[in-house]
Order: C-alpha cells, then structure tokens, then sequence
C-alpha cells in the first residue's frame, strides 16, 4: 500500500500546470471562477488546443489516437483542468461515444468518426433519455424501423445536454418492439442537420439553457450509422454509462469551489468579523472537506485497482462515487449560496446593483440551482443505491 | 500509487481470520469476558505464537519489524471479531512508547514480554476534567533523589486490572493545561501507594479507575523527555487513532455483513425483508458509509509514516471524524434493519453498535477532531 505518485506521475502533473498557465485564456479561466457559460467557440477553439497537444483523448489508445495514458494518468489530467479551472474534453465525445465506436464500432467508423471527436469536428450529444423514459431507461420508445439501407426513426428524447451546440447525437432507438425491453434496443449514430429533427430548449430554474427535447419526425438515417449488432444497444450502453464512472465524482471541480468558498468567505463579513472565522460556518466547511478528502481516497483507490487490473467492467463500487461525488457537489454550491446570503438575491445580470462585483455574484444561486441536477442524472442517486443493494449487497 | 496488500499481508489477514473463525464466536467472547481482567490468556498466547504481538518491533528488539499497514490488518480483524484482548494498549500504544521514545536499556527489559505474551499493559492517560486534551494533566511526576514520585488520579484504564505494567502521562512542569511539561513514565502496577477501581464498560471490555499516592519509581521511567514528551505522545496516539480507525472499520464491515444476512433471512408480509426498497436503500447508504470510513482508514494508516506531523495529525484527524460519521450511520442502521432482535444482548449485532459507539468518544470524538483538522488549515 503506498500514498505516492511515481516520478513520471509527478512529472506529468507537473507538465500539465505549466501547460495550463501557458495556454489557458484568462479571459476562459476568469469566466469558469465566476461560474458562467462559456460560449461554442470559445469551448471548441480550446479543446482544438489541447488534440494540437495531443490530450483532448488522452485515455483513448494509441492505435485510435490517444496518447495511452494510464488510468492515473486520466486522473491527474482532469483534476488539473477543474482545480485550475479549465473545460474538460466533452464527455458525450471523449467519454461516451468514443469509447463505444473504438471498442463496438466497425473499421469505417473508427476512421470517420474517432479523429473528428479528438478535434471537435463533431460536437456530440447524448440521446438517451426520453419524457417517458427517465431511470426506467430500457423502456424508451423512440423506434427505428428498418427499411431498404436506410432506418427511420420517430419519436422523442430529452434533457439532451447540448443539443443546440451539437452536429451528431448517439441514440438509443427501439428497432424490435416484440422482445424483451433491454433485448430490443439499438445503438445509431444521426446527424442532427438531418431532414426531420427539431431541436427545442428546455429552460431550466437556474435561468439557463443547456438542456433540450430533440423531436424525430420520419427521420432518415443510413444503416452504416448502426453501432455493433442490431438489438445490441443496451449492452453498448452499459458499458458507456460504466465507462467514466470515476469521472462522475467531479472531485476537482469540488476542490476548487471549496477554495472559493474559503476566498469567498475571508471578504464577507458577518458580526463584525469574516465569515470564514465563525466557528458554526468553519465546522461546516470542515465537515465537506473531510467528506471530499474520503472521495478522493475512495475514488484514488478505484483508480489504482483499473490501473493493475484493467478496465474491465465497472466497478459497482464506483456508485459510491456518485452519490458522494453529488452529493458534495451540492454541499459546496449550497455553502457559497450561503457565504454571500441576502447579496444572492438579485436576478438580473445586466442590471447594475450596488452590491459588488454583480456579475459572479449573480451565478451563485443558479449554480445552486442548478447543481440539483447532479444527484439526478447519470442514473440517480436512488439508481445507484439500487445497483449498490442488487450487485454489492445481493439484496 | 497502490492500495493492494502484498502477498505477505493477505497471507497475514488470512491467517488472523482463520485464528479468530476457530478462537472467537460469540459464545466463546462471553466466556472470555468472565475471565479475571475480562480477556482470555489462551487467546493472548496464540497471538504470541503466531508472531502477532510483535509485529510492529525492529527484528532488533525481537520483533517482525512490520509496518502501519500490517498493524491495520490486525487491527481491522480485531475490530470484526470484536476482540477483547489488549492489543491496543499493550502493542500499538505502550509498546509504540518504546519503539519511538525508549531507551535501549528500556526496550530490552519490556519489549521481549510483550513479544511473547507473557506480560501486558494499559495506557493511563484519561483524567476527571481532561476530555479529549492530552495535555489536560494534574497528575504529578515530581522528581525524588535518583527517581520519581507520581500522585494523582487516571480513570477509564482499559486492561487497568491485568497490565503489570501502566504507562502513565505526568506533569513533570508547568500548570495543568501547558503542553509542555508532560512526561511518560513506566510504572509497575505492583508499586505501593497504587489504588485501583474496576469495572465493566460498555462495550464488553474492563477498565480501572487507579489512583497514584506517593507512587515512587526509578530515574530509568521516564520514557524520553520527562519535560517534554509532546512529539512522542502526538505521535503514539495517532498511531492509536488510526488503529482504532481500523478497528472500527472492522467492526462496520461485520455489521454491515451480519445485518445484510439477515435482511435475507427474515421475512415479514410473506416476503424476505431485504425485498424492500427502503430496506434495501439503507442497506446501500450503509455500505456508501463503510467505503467512505475504509478509505479514510487506509489514508490515516499511511499518514502514520508522513514525515510532517501536522500533515500526519490533519489526516488522522479527518479519518476519526469520517470514522465517527460512519460508526454512527452503520451501528444505528444495523440496529434498526434488526429491528426488535437488534435490542437484545443475545444478538451479536448490538454489541457491535456498542464498541462503534465507544470507538466514537475514544481519544477525540467527531466534534474534536473537526476543531483539530481546522486549526491545522485546509485538507483539501
């Protein structure tokens, strides 16, 4: 048992600061501290810095132009990239649907797809989710019927992160109604500029816009943008949802709201005094940090287990990084509402209040509110308690 | 970065679990708790024969000259088996004095029995307005000719009855709350002018109130700086924190082992309980709590080695109070996923709530331990 990064560890974290204080805009990294919304081509100009760099898929193969990293590797890098902060590669890409073309998908794929998801050639989107189907997954509805070299897909998904950025969007379609609901699913690749789509926003309580119902009216798709076998799907999703588990715990990104909150908290004062010497507020934010430092350990500790033994299948345990990864996520998003009290009320951005320095002030609510997501998504909190009771428990 | 055991310390786990299925079900620990001291002398000698007793001494004192880690796994095998045997204080904290503050001279008269079994200690520490400081001492150590006198008053001595020898922590200088001025001193519970009280605990275990009157020891006592023994002591009692951290760890593992089993045992509405998603939820939240406590265990276990004590303490610290969070989260849960059977003494479960719960207030509670990782500065 050993705490310790290896030289070549320590070497590469170090590679990854100095490349971050060298490449990142200030102007990017200032608007991600105050919690806003970066723009497309903001995003996309620097995820093309970091494929240039060759670590926009770091963790994918070398044969599929990944730099090979290993599972540690993987780590250092998005914990630099949150704690410093910079945008992570998007997951649906990298994360997601990379992984299942290169280990599912068929040579033609690889080729196509793999080099234009390193360089944000193709923003990908996730169309899973459905108004009928939310942790009920497999009994989604949007069907895909086959007829000559093309399927036709009817139907609707939702809470599609991103759609309105995306060009391609990985569904999961019904294509045999007469089996068993997991049975009958495949995995198919569409272009969202296909004749047939309408793309809808969702507005969500913290006023912003990142999720939308995509809508597909007699839409056509060739059926090379099929992944592996036909009624396969379900299979192909397990595993993407298991893929990047470990990066769901977002220990990085509550690391650096915890120094916020701290930085934060020495300028507000309550009683005469800064609120972060209140004994009843320091014992709370001490009480997070210690929960987050176990995250880490236990997110660490299921690092180094894929390191020695391979991605296989993944961990059940890893559910436990997702309760604990949200649930702090909320904890930290619930402490700085709570550092700046009464001074989160105001709504509107663009008009000038008296308070101070309006403008990140003003994202501090939303980001309250809109942190409410994590526990629900990516199979909800009560999903994993489900998976933690059914698989590790045997219950 | 590895949080894998060696082959050499599955082989120990193995072997402490294959000692403990053979030596310590539930009706054999009620037996041992009526023994004299409230512990059994046949399982002592085996952890002796088995080479466990001196497990973390130098070869050169007689020892494996093993590390922190093989301490946990003993600890951690102890805490399942809910062990009442005086490893804590006889090998983790009397004899982590003498590995990291005694003389030659002192490591050669106790080491060797220790080793092999054939004497044990306690920790004398507790005081009636000490709590949790360690500092907080009235007890006198005032020097006398060549040697010592000591006079006062330690509660709570865990194996107080059966130690021959105690460790005392004594005001050597200064006022009662100075952190400096504190010695340790070796003191042979035979020595006239020692008072004892013993009783049971809650957890199944037997401590001893002693008091000290004119209590004179040799100049060769003292283990280090019998002014100022501030290092020494931060650095013995993290290892004895991180041990019960492991203990603890244990301890919940078997609780949450026991009561999942009995999830799938009991039926009521016509159906096994466990088929309840409620049931099943806490079940889960359970095992959330003993992953979170397992990590912090191993952190604190490896701390022990950081070179930098305010490092090693934070992390101790913070896996005492996750320790503490689970303890509570699982030992309460088990109890009420029993329901009813969970409150009787004839279930073994509630006697794991019991130790968790004095694990909990053992050597700093959450709510200490919290104002320590804080004076300390950020953890994360």
């Amino acid at each position: 048992m050993d705490l310790a990064l290896t030289n070549e560890e320590h070497a590469f974290r170090e590679e990854v600061r100095q490349f971050l204080r060298r490449a990142v805009p200030p102007a990017m990294r200032c608007k991600l501290v105050k919690g806003a919304q970066l723009p497309k081509d903001e995003l996309v100009a620097w995820w093309r810095l970091l494929n240039k760099k060759g670590w926009c898929v770091g963790q994918w193969p070398k044969e599929y132009g990944g730099a090979g990293w290993t599972p540690v590797q993987h780590y250092i890098f998005k914990e630099e990239l949150q704690m410093y902060p910079a945008p992570v590669p998007l997951a649906f890409g990298v994360g997601m649907v990379g992984p299942v073309i290169y280990t599912f998908g068929n040579e033609a794929q690889k080729k196509h797809y793999l080099p234009r998801i390193a360089n944000m050639d193709d923003w990908w989107c996730q169309g899973f989710s459905e108004p009928g189907s939310g942790s009920d997954l497999a009994s989604l509805k949007t069907k895909a019927e086959r007829k000559g070299d093309r399927y036709v897909i009817n139907g609707q998904k939702t809470w599609t992160t991103f759609a309105q950025y995306a060009d391609m969007i990985f569904c999961l379609c019904r294509t045999d109604p007469t089996v068993k609901k997991q049975a009958g699913i495949s995995f198919i690749l569409v272009d969202l500029k296909s004749r047939g789509i309408t793309v809808r926003p969702i507005q969500t309580i913290d006023g912003g816009y990142e999720v939308n119902e995509v809508f597909f009216d007699d839409v056509e798709v060739p059926v090379e943008n099929l992944v592996g076998e036909e009624n396969k799907g379900w299979h192909y999703a397990k595993f993407l949802l298991g893929h990047e588990r470990t990066g769901i715990a977002r220990v990085g990104v509550s690391k650096e709201r915890v120094r916020r909150i701290r930085e934060v908290a020495s300028k507000f004062e309550s009683g005469g005094q800064p609120l972060i010497d209140d004994p009843a507020f320091r014992e709370k934010l001490t009480s997070c940090e210690i929960e987050l430092k176990a995250l880490e350990l236990t997110q660490l500790r299921i690092i180094a287990h894929e390191s020695k033994h391979g991605n296989g299948m993944p961990n059940p345990a890893s559910s436990v990084l997702k309760i604990k990864g949200s649930e702090i996520q909320q904890t930290t998003t619930e402490l700085l509402l709570e550092v700046i009290g009464p001074f989160a009320a105001p709504y509107d951005k663009n008009v000038e209040s008296s308070i101070e320095a309006t403008d990140w002030i003003a994202q501090i609510a939303p980001s309250y509110f809109n942190n409410r997501k994590v526990s629900i998504y990516g199979g909800s909190n009560e999903i994993q308690l489900n998976i933690i009771s059914k698989v590790v428990l045997g219950l | 970065m590895d949080f894998e055991f060696s082959e050499e310390q599955r082989l120990l786990k193995e072997s402490l679990n294959g000692l403990f299925a053979e030596t310590y079900n539930f009706e054999q620990r009620k037996k041992y708790m009526k023994e004299k001291g409230g512990w059994s002398k046949l399982v002592w000698q085996k952890l002796a024969e088995q080479g466990l007793l001196g497990l973390p001494f130098a070869e050169s004192d007689g020892g494996v000259g093993a590390g922190a880690v093989e301490t946990m796994i003993v600890m951690e095998a102890l805490g399942r088996a809910l062990v009442l045997e005086p490893y804590l204080p006889t090998v983790v904290i009397c004899g982590g004095f003498l590995r990291h503050g005694g003389s030659v001279a002192q490591k050669a008269a106790h080491v060797p029995s220790i080793i092999d079994g054939s004497r044990t200690f306690a920790f004398a520490q507790l005081e009636r307005s000490s709590r949790y400081d360690l500092y907080d001492i009235a007890t006198s150590a005032k020097k006398r000719g060549n040697g010592w006198v000591i006079d006062g008053e330690k509660l709570l001595v865990i194996n107080g009855q059966n130690a021959d020898t105690l460790v005392v922590t004594a005001r050597s200088k200064g006022a009662q709350r100075d952190k400096t001025g504190v010695g340790v001193f070796l003191v042979p519970t035979n020595a006239n002018g020692i008072g004892k009280k013993t009783y049971l605990t809650q957890d199944g275990l037997q401590a001893a109130d002693i008091t000290f009157t004119g209590v004179e020891v040799s100049a060769d006592a003292a283990i280090g700086d019998s002014e100022n023994g501030v290092l020494l002591i931060e650095r013995v009692i993290d290892e004895a924190r991180a041990a019960l951290c492991a203990e603890a760890v244990g301890a919940m593992d078997e609780s949450l082992k026991i009561t999942v089993e009995y999830l799938k045992t009991r039926t009521q509405f016509g159906v096994l309980i466990g088929s309840f998603q409620s049931l099943q939820h806490r079940a889960a939240e359970m095992f959330v709590a003993l992953e979170q406590a397992r990590s912090m265990s191993m952190f604190a276990t490896m701390a022990t080695n950081f070179v930098d004590a305010a490092s090693r303490a934070q992390a101790v610290a913070a896996a005492k109070v996750q320790i503490g969070r689970s303890g509570k989260v699982i030992g309460q849960q088990s109890i009420q996923l029993h329901g009813g059977i969970g409150m009787t003494m004839e279930a073994r479960i509630g006697h794991y709530f019991k130790r968790l719960t004095m694990i909990e207030s053992t050597l700093g509670d959450i709510g200490y331990h919290i104002q320590r990782v804080n004076e300390i500065g950020a953890l994360v």
